[in-house]
């Protein structure tokens, strides 16, 4: 029960998502199977870049930079992989996921260093990353190992599930849970994550209690790098060559950890939640396509969805702190 | 010895002097930026330049007000680019639907519309503003787009007032002073002498203190983020004339820009601290910058980057000279 309870914001959001998947259903009889790939695929570098940004606001800042350093890492793959062999393609991307930590940590150090606001130096860092992509390549070009371009496509084959149930669990989605797992949940178990949520929460008690805030403060930047660049490999990969112009993931990022329960300011939140958010989001754009609807109205209804979400959040916030009071 | 600690006198006096003048260092930097663009091209400083320059560095400084205003109760208005690309873009169709009078009216509506829904989730939602703002933002975006389809057909035209206030000028002085000049007189006076710029200093130094001192934070904010969508539509109005070519992305680009006119005149982003005048000479700063960066035809990425690093670099060093502690 008391699991539950904590993970109620999280329970919610996977209601939602499954009333979501039921509606799409009823929507479009024959959504099925490949229709689920599609939008684990399609979630890929969404999610990615949400989990980015969860993991800097949970450490109290924002990383507005993010979109940006999906590009540098896209770009940078896309020219080192061209013409590159497969078994050299390994090592670069892990190269390229070496140069997300380290831009992120760069991010992170420039703040601590300056102590110029999280938000301002982001915003500057945008356009350095951004001229950095521009450098690196001027127009959309490159190429993709044949190895990471299958990365995403596909479903998994399990032995001892039937092929009918197998085929729902797109690689895609096992890809994402693996990354994020591998990467966050040491993380949160260990006493550098427990810091992490420390100085979000309340930096000058951190510092009080002996949190090494500046130390954190750049690995949590850094991890958000290590995400960026994942989500610069996923995108090299699903289009087979890298993009210096970013794409429309700082919004969606922010988007998806609101809805996903992280609280802006720090301290409180996790990586799932932002995750199913952002399967939530792409549900609700797929449900309105098949559904006929404007592109352009379901712009509207995703800003609505989010308005409204963190308005009624904030309500219900303020009802809680008065009952407490009273 | 004795010199040393005059030295120190000095040093102290002059970093009082500056966190009482938070604009001198700025204005010695806008001058060495124009004094290294003459050197790096000699001529290029003359009437026409003079009078380009304040003309694009005047709806910037008008969208960065924006951004002044909400930033000194601690918040952030990122909806500012939307709002003015949708009146300008509703103006430049209604000119042709319903007249040139009655066009300004219909398009500063959703302007205000906008603001107040901000003003809404924030003083009353208590949502964070970046959010909020965002939010607005993407839905405004995805209205103008479907409005867009409704008036494909209609065609749009500039109106020949707006395009002579955006891009005439007398000598070295762009028509668009006669707005602008009323405009930051009264945004400073409001912030220094009326009742509503306290409050603004007063909300972003300590919310709760003033709330408790009886002001109702949520009329404030209701009222700032209204006034925040109206100063942005009149800017788009006044984009729209200067570009002349009304498109759904006409300011979207100008919104980091502004924000970082802001910052970069001395705005603090946790409130409490900034002036309006620092805003524009930053606004200033950074059209002179652009300048720069073309005229030395370094290629866009490079001028990208070096763009981000003069914003940190300027706003680290004006953070450590006006640092009070």
């Amino acid at each position: 029960m008391g699991l539950f309870r904590r993970e109620s914001w999280n329970v919610g959001l996977l209601v939602i998502l499954a009333l979501l998947l039921a509606l799409t259903k009823a929507v479009q009889p024959n959504y099925g199977a490949a229709g689920f790939e599609g939008l684990a695929q399609a979630a890929l570098p969404f999610a990615f870049a949400a989990a980015a940004q969860a993991i800097v606001v949970i450490a109290g800042g924002i990383d507005l930079s993010i979109a940006s350093m999906m590009a540098v890492t896209s770009v940078t793959a896309a020219v080192l992989m061209e013409g590159a062999t497969e078994g050299q393609a390994v090592w670069i991307a892990l190269f390229v996921l070496g140069l997300g930590a380290a831009m992120g940590a760069l991010n992170g150090f420039l703040i601590v260093i300056t102590r110029v606001p999280d938000i301002v130096v982001t915003l500057a860092m945008l356009y350095v990353w951004e001229g950095v992509a521009l450098m690196i390549l001027n127009a959309p070009g490159g190429g993709a190992s044949e190895w990471l371009k299958a990365l995403p496509i596909g479903s998994v084959p399990l032995p001892f599930l039937p092929e009918s149930v197998s085929s729902f669990i797109p690689k895609a989605l096992l890809f994402l849970l693996v990354c994020i797992a591998v990467v966050w949940f040491p993380l949160k178990r260990s006493k550098l994550g427990l810091q992490i949520y420390a100085i979000g929460s309340s930096e000058q008690t951190a510092f009080r209690t002996g949190v090494p805030v500046r130390r954190s403060k750049v690995i949590a930047y850094s991890v958000a790098g290590l995400f960026a660049a994942m989500g610069g490999l996923v995108l090299t990969a699903s289009t087979g060559i890298g993009a210096p112009i970013p794409g429309p993931y700082l919004l969606a990022s922010v988007a998806a950890v609101v809805l996903g329960g992280v609280i802006l300011g720090g301290g409180r939140g996790g990586l799932i939640g932002p995750i199913i958010a952002v399967f939530i989001l792409r549900l609700v754009r797929t449900i309105l396509t098949f559904l006929a609807v404007d592109p352009n109205v379901t712009t509207i209804v995703e800003g609505t969805i989010m308005v409204a979400v963190v308005m009624a959040g904030g309500v219900l916030a303020l009802r809680g702190r008065r009952r407490k009071a009273a | 010895m004795t010199e040393a600690a005059a030295d120190g006198g000095y040093g102290i006096r002059f970093k009082r002097l500056l966190s009482e003048y938070p604009v001198i260092p700025l204005i010695l930097l806008l001058t060495a930026l124009i004094v290294a663009l003459e050197i790096i091209r000699p001529g290029i400083v003359n009437e026409r330049w003079i009078a380009n320059t304040i003309k694009f560095a005047i709806p910037l400084a008008m969208l960065a007000s924006c951004q002044t205003l909400t930033m000194l109760t601690g918040g952030i208005d990122l909806s500012v680019g939307t709002i003015a690309t949708i009146s300008a873009f509703v103006m430049a169709t209604q000119v042709t639907l319903s007249g040139s009078a009655a066009a300004i009216p219909i398009a500063l509506a959703p302007a205000i519309l906008l603001g107040l829904v901000n003003g809404f989730g924030v003083g009353v939602c208590r949502v964070h503003p970046l959010i909020m703002t965002l939010g607005t933002g993407l839905i405004g975006i995805g209205c103008l787009q479907v409005y867009q389809r409704f008036v494909i057909a209609t065609g749009s035209e500039v109106p020949d007032y707006l395009a002579w206030l955006g891009t005439g000028r007398f000598w070295i002085l762009p028509h668009s002073l006669l707005l602008f000049v009323p405009f930051a007189i009264g945004v400073i006076f409001m912030l220094r002498r009326t009742g509503f710029g306290r409050l603004l200093y007063a909300l972003g130094e300590n919310e709760n203190a003033t709330r408790l001192s009886g002001v109702r934070g949520w009329q404030v904010h209701l009222a700032l983020y209204a006034l925040s969508g109206l100063i942005a539509g009149i800017t788009g109005l006044l984009y729209l004339g200067l570009i002349k070519a009304p498109s759904l992305s006409l300011v979207e680009p100008r919104l980091l820009p502004a924000v970082a006119a802001a910052v970069i005149g001395g705005t603090s982003i946790f409130g409490g601290r900034g002036t309006y005048s620092g805003t524009i000479i930053g606004a200033l700063i950074l059209t002179v910058l652009t300048t720069m960066l073309t005229v030395m035809q370094i290629p866009e990425g490079t001028r990208r980057l070096l763009f981000g690093v003069i914003i940190l670099a300027v706003t680290a060093i004006y953070l450590r000279l006006t640092d009070e502690s």
